[in-house]
């Protein structure tokens, strides 16, 4: 107990009696001698030279709970007192509680419904937005799209070559160590070029342009709604459909066909070098039999999926910066959100159009 | 009229030929400044004159090309970290825009600078504190939970307010506390400043664009002009200099009104 009182405190019974200065620095012990000293309490505050309103606070707090008595305050301690009583009024410091589970899940259920809708609502808007630059072709924002052009598709072809190519040296690898063991080596050609053209190349291209301008999407239009420049555009009478969105999604509709076509010819690249080198299978034969076992379906698949994939993207990126209202914070959220949709969304629709392709046997 | 005090005085905030230049552009140069203790010192200047470069000169965001910067008696330029944070707990700031961490509840933004010096405090007790600054800050306590988004402007202002005033400073910067407010939450705002500075004995620097505040709290007035602060007085006695930006900025048609209120 003696170990938190200043040399020069007093504590006689239930007498407390601080000296110096009374102020936050020494607020947390001073709260613990009070809590010690047995009732009834008094508190004598003529050796107190200098008082915050931490100290005060720490006083009334003892008259106003346990009934203490205040002697020896100077006229400006009591003022100070005074002024700390009269801003006595408890307040709520918590957001307000956590939910139950049961709460949490339906938040949630409606929450992915309200976005569902939303979704659909923005996609409405699109068409909409579509049918009214048909009507006004002059409308129609050349210089952003072929900007976009340049954005999403030309500089995105450094990291997605090099993703593509290192991709089809690995399939070429596992395969060619799986195969071995019948003897059947020469296959991997056939698991190189099928997976890459039909699946691997429009799927990671489109994870890829998700992470790279699906963000960015929400992110530019996101802070465009912050700082009131979507608000602004409508006022002048420009359509942020027209002058953000339409761009954007066109785009990215068609730079994805071209970037997963790029993506195949880097992955099949790649898994020629590694055929070359570790199997010895030259060049020349690699191509003729990727020419022989991929079927013309295979890369209809890929680059049929490709710009739905892109639409989806840009749909989703774009929906998600328009979502983004009041704060900072929510840039960060909705720019996740986006990403997460968007690849989910692709994923899905991956799955349906491999069932589709595969019912009208483009097997 | 000396902008400085004579030697003897001890000013709360004592600035000597400070200089600031961002690449070739000059906003301060042999700038000189003292700020007494206990007074409301309004700073004013046209946009661009660089009241809150002085302003974060002053608090130590913003290191000045040259010249010496003494807070609360500490020289401010050059300092350790460590040392540095002991003097910042002395002193509060109301940012233009309130700056209030916005994840954070307007109680929980007030107990931040609690946590961060004091964590030994307990819970208990900050949020007890965090209660009364906010009510002393003139805010209903529903607000205590609420977050920044979901306030108006000027109770964002006076959330900023209850966080400056966390931890008792003895001194307190205000960025255009007013700018943005009704004319209504303005005045309230004025003399809420007014009365805490009178009960908590606070020193005020107060940067503003607003004439009514100026003649309403302020008791000295500082003119920042050609780099350098001109001139430093009572609104009445800068009325009589003839320097041309200090006649057209009080004797203007809404100068001449806010004197006449």
């Amino acid at each position: 107990m003696a170990a938190t009182l200043a040399p020069s405190d007093q504590l006689n019974g239930s007498i407390f009696s601080p000296a110096g200065a009374l102020t936050i620095v020494r607020a947390g012990s001073v709260a613990r001698e009070l809590e010690n000293t047995p009732d009834p309490l008094t508190i004598d505050l003529s050796r107190v030279e200098r008082m915050d309103t931490v100290g005060a606070w720490l006083i009334h707090r003892s008259v106003r709970d346990r009934g203490a008595q205040v002697t020896g305050a100077s006229s400006e301690l009591q003022e100070l007192l005074r002024q700390v009583a009269e801003a006595d009024h408890p307040a709520p410091v918590r957001p307000v509680g956590e939910r139950g589970a049961v709460a949490e899940l339906g938040a949630w259920t409606m929450e992915a419904g309200r976005t569902l809708v939303g979704l659909l609502g923005f996609f409405g808007a699109t068409l909409v937005g579509f049918l009214n630059l048909i009507r006004h072709p002059k409308r129609f924002r050349y210089n952003a799209v072929v900007q976009r052009f340049d954005v999403v598709g030309v500089r995105a072809l450094g990291i997605i070559g090099l993703m593509s190519f290192l991709i089809g040296i690995v399939i070429g690898q596992q395969g060619a160590v799986q195969l071995q063991q019948f003897g059947a080596e020469v296959y991997t050609i056939n698991l190189i070029g099928r997976i890459t053209v039909r699946e691997l190349g429009p799927l990671m291209t489109a994870i890829m342009v998700a992470g790279r301008s699906g963000s960015a999407f929400a992110a530019q239009i996101g802070t465009m709604k912050i700082t009131e420049e979507v608000d602004a555009m409508r006022t002048i009478g420009v359509s942020p459909i027209e002058a953000l969105v339409i761009p954007r999604l066109i785009a990215t509709v068609i730079m994805m066909p071209l970037l997963a076509f790029w993506a195949m010819l880097m992955a099949i690249f790649g898994g020629g070098l590694f055929s070359w080198i570790s199997l010895e299978i030259p060049p020349l034969t690699y191509v003729q039999r990727i020419a022989e076992v991929v079927p013309a379906t295979d890369l209809w698949v890929g680059l049929i999926k490709a710009p739905v994939f892109g639409f989806i993207i840009a749909l989703a990126g774009c929906f998600q910066g328009m979502l983004v209202a009041n704060d900072a914070e929510q840039v960060g959220l909705k720019t996740t959100a986006a990403v997460v949709q968007s690849i989910f969304l692709v994923i899905i629709l991956d799955a349906v159009f491999a069932i589709f392709f595969s019912s009208i046997g483009w097997i | 009229m000396s902008i400085t005090l004579p030697d003897g005085a001890s000013p709360i905030i004592k600035v000597r030929s400070l200089e600031n230049r961002f690449g070739d552009q000059i906003v301060h140069q042999d700038l000189d400044l003292d700020v007494r203790r206990g007074e409301i010192i309004g700073v004013v200047g046209g946009s661009g004159t660089g009241k809150s470069v002085l302003m974060r000169s002053v608090i130590g965001l913003q290191t000045p090309t040259a010249g010496s910067v003494e807070v609360l008696g500490e020289n401010m330029i050059g300092r350790e970290e460590d040392e540095a944070k002991n003097i910042r707990r002395r002193w509060g700031i109301l940012f233009q825009n309130g700056a209030l961490f916005s994840t954070l509840t307007v109680a929980e933004n007030v107990e931040v600078p609690l946590r961060e010096y004091f964590p030994k405090l307990g819970t208990e007790l900050m949020d007890e504190i965090a209660c009364y600054k906010i009510s002393m800050s003139g805010l209903p306590p529903e607000a205590g939970n609420k977050y920044p988004s979901e306030l108006s402007g000027g109770m964002r202002k006076r959330a900023g307010l209850a966080r400056a005033l966390a931890l008792d400073p003895e001194l307190l910067f205000l960025d255009e506390p007013t700018a943005g407010l009704d004319p209504i939450g303005a005045q309230a705002f004025d003399q809420l400043i007014r009365s805490l500075q009178k009960k908590l004995d606070l020193t005020v620097f107060l940067i503003t664009h607003d004439l009514d505040s100026l003649y309403a709290i302020c008791d000295r007035v500082a003119v920042l002009a050609d780099r350098r602060v001109i001139a430093v007085d009572t609104i009445d006695r800068l009325l009589q200099m003839d320097h041309p930006w200090i006649q057209e900025y009080f004797n203007g048609p809404r100068g001449r009104a806010a004197a006449a209120a």
